[in-house]
């Protein structure tokens, strides 16, 4: 077949029913893949919340309280065990990362003590920042939070006067990391009276 | 021109990475472990078959003023398509190369294709020429990424080698992608113009 000159009616009808059959293509594929992104997406939220709360046999994606903090609103997703509140899940962030956001969910139990976290969104660099995944929850020297209760004084690094140990080299992302948790644990302790009002 | 010969040309004589030199950018960003260089490397390669396919058929239907814009729409639409299926069967995969598919976009290597051979050839040769050159890019990162994963941590797929702590980190972080590649195409040239 003989090339289409380039024309101004051909160049506008090739390009024009090139994007237009791309379009279709498009809006039927997202149509498919709409529901498993979706589902995927809730699954990833369940299981890190399930990860981090002591037990509970409600859905805690169901009771979801959302506190207002800084202008943005922070879900604090609540855990029963036989109607009785055993802890929650709060999906905290920080700003303040090395490379931006850092979003956490972090877990706690009814007094308020951190029972978990999971980071779900980082941008820390690799091998430094990106510790922070495993190291805060580290038995070795002060570097764990699990069991710490922010509610009463805020967690800090040690380098700013606090009791925890930064990740080494990457004092700005273990800063971030405190900052989304403190952040966290208002959050958990304002949903909690929320609640019980 | 043979098919086989195609392939061997797109794997071997001229691998887009350590001959041709084309999309470094993934190429740096996406090795950092030998994994994750090759499940890059096949994402492309996908991508870069169904373009290349896809331009070769049309390609007597796009006059040549537009063309560039047409190829542009096919690839972004493949790999937007490519996207979309992983974040729903492949969240896992999705998630570790990141930002690198889209940016699959303006990878060069499916641009050039395109250009430089979908359009002039019939839609075998093209998919063949497809396949050779995203087996070629998935070789390169998937030996790359194993390089710098061996040398940052140890390990190669994560099979530990050695312990974690001879490791030395450059080679994960930027830096690393750079001096290894550097030398990857160096012995390779070597290799060259020792046959030659």
């Amino acid at each position: 077949m003989k090339k289409l000159s380039s024309s101004l009616p051909h160049l506008i009808l090739s390009l024009g029913i090139i994007t237009i059959v791309v379009g279709a293509v498009l809006a039927w594929v997202y149509e498919v893949t709409e529901d498993p992104i979706a589902q995927v997406e809730k699954q990833k939220k369940v299981n890190a919340i399930a990860a981090v709360t002591p037990e509970f046999d409600n859905d805690p994606m169901a009771e979801t309280v959302e506190v207002e903090m800084d202008g943005h609103k922070i879900p604090v997703h609540i855990a029963t065990k036989g109607g009785k509140l055993v802890g929650g899940a709060v999906e905290s962030y920080s700003m303040n990362g090395f490379s931006g956001e850092i979003d956490v969910i972090y877990g706690f139990n009814r007094d308020g003590e951190i029972t978990g976290y999971q980071v779900i969104k980082h941008a820390e660099t690799p091998g430094l920042g990106a510790k922070m995944e495993q190291w805060f929850r580290d038995p070795q020297g002060h570097r764990s939070v699990i069991g710490q209760n922010p509610s009463k004084k805020p967690l800090t690094v040690a380098k700013d006067g606090g009791k925890i140990d930064g990740i080494t080299a990457a004092t700005i992302s273990s800063r971030a990391f405190l900052d989304a948790l403190n952040r966290a644990s208002s959050a958990y302790q304002q949903a909690k009276t929320q609640r019980d009002e | 021109m043979n098919k086989l010969q195609i392939i061997y040309n797109g794997l071997v004589k001229d691998n887009p990475t350590f001959v041709l030199l084309l999309g470094m950018c993934p190429t740096l960003g996406t090795t950092g472990s030998a994994l994750t260089g090759m499940s890059m490397g096949l994402a492309t390669m996908a991508v870069l078959i169904c373009s290349n396919g896809a331009i070769s058929a049309l390609k007597s239907l796009i006059p040549d003023k537009v063309r560039i814009p047409a190829y542009i729409v096919v690839i972004a639409s493949f790999v937007t398509v490519l996207q979309m299926i992983m974040q729903a069967y492949l969240p896992a995969l999705n998630e570790s190369l990141g930002i690198f598919i889209p940016l699959i976009v303006v990878n060069c290597i499916l641009l050039g294709r395109a250009e430089a051979f979908a359009s002039k050839h019939p839609v075998g040769d093209s998919l063949c020429d497809g396949l050779g050159m995203g087996l070629g890019f998935t070789c390169a990162l998937t030996l790359l990424g194993a390089v710098r994963e061996l040398l940052g941590t140890g390990r190669i797929f994560s099979l530990e080698l050695f312990p974690e702590s001879y490791g030395s980190l450059i080679f994960v972080l930027a830096p690393g992608a750079f001096i290894a590649l550097g030398f990857l195409i160096a012995f390779s040239n070597y290799i060259k113009t020792r046959h030659a």
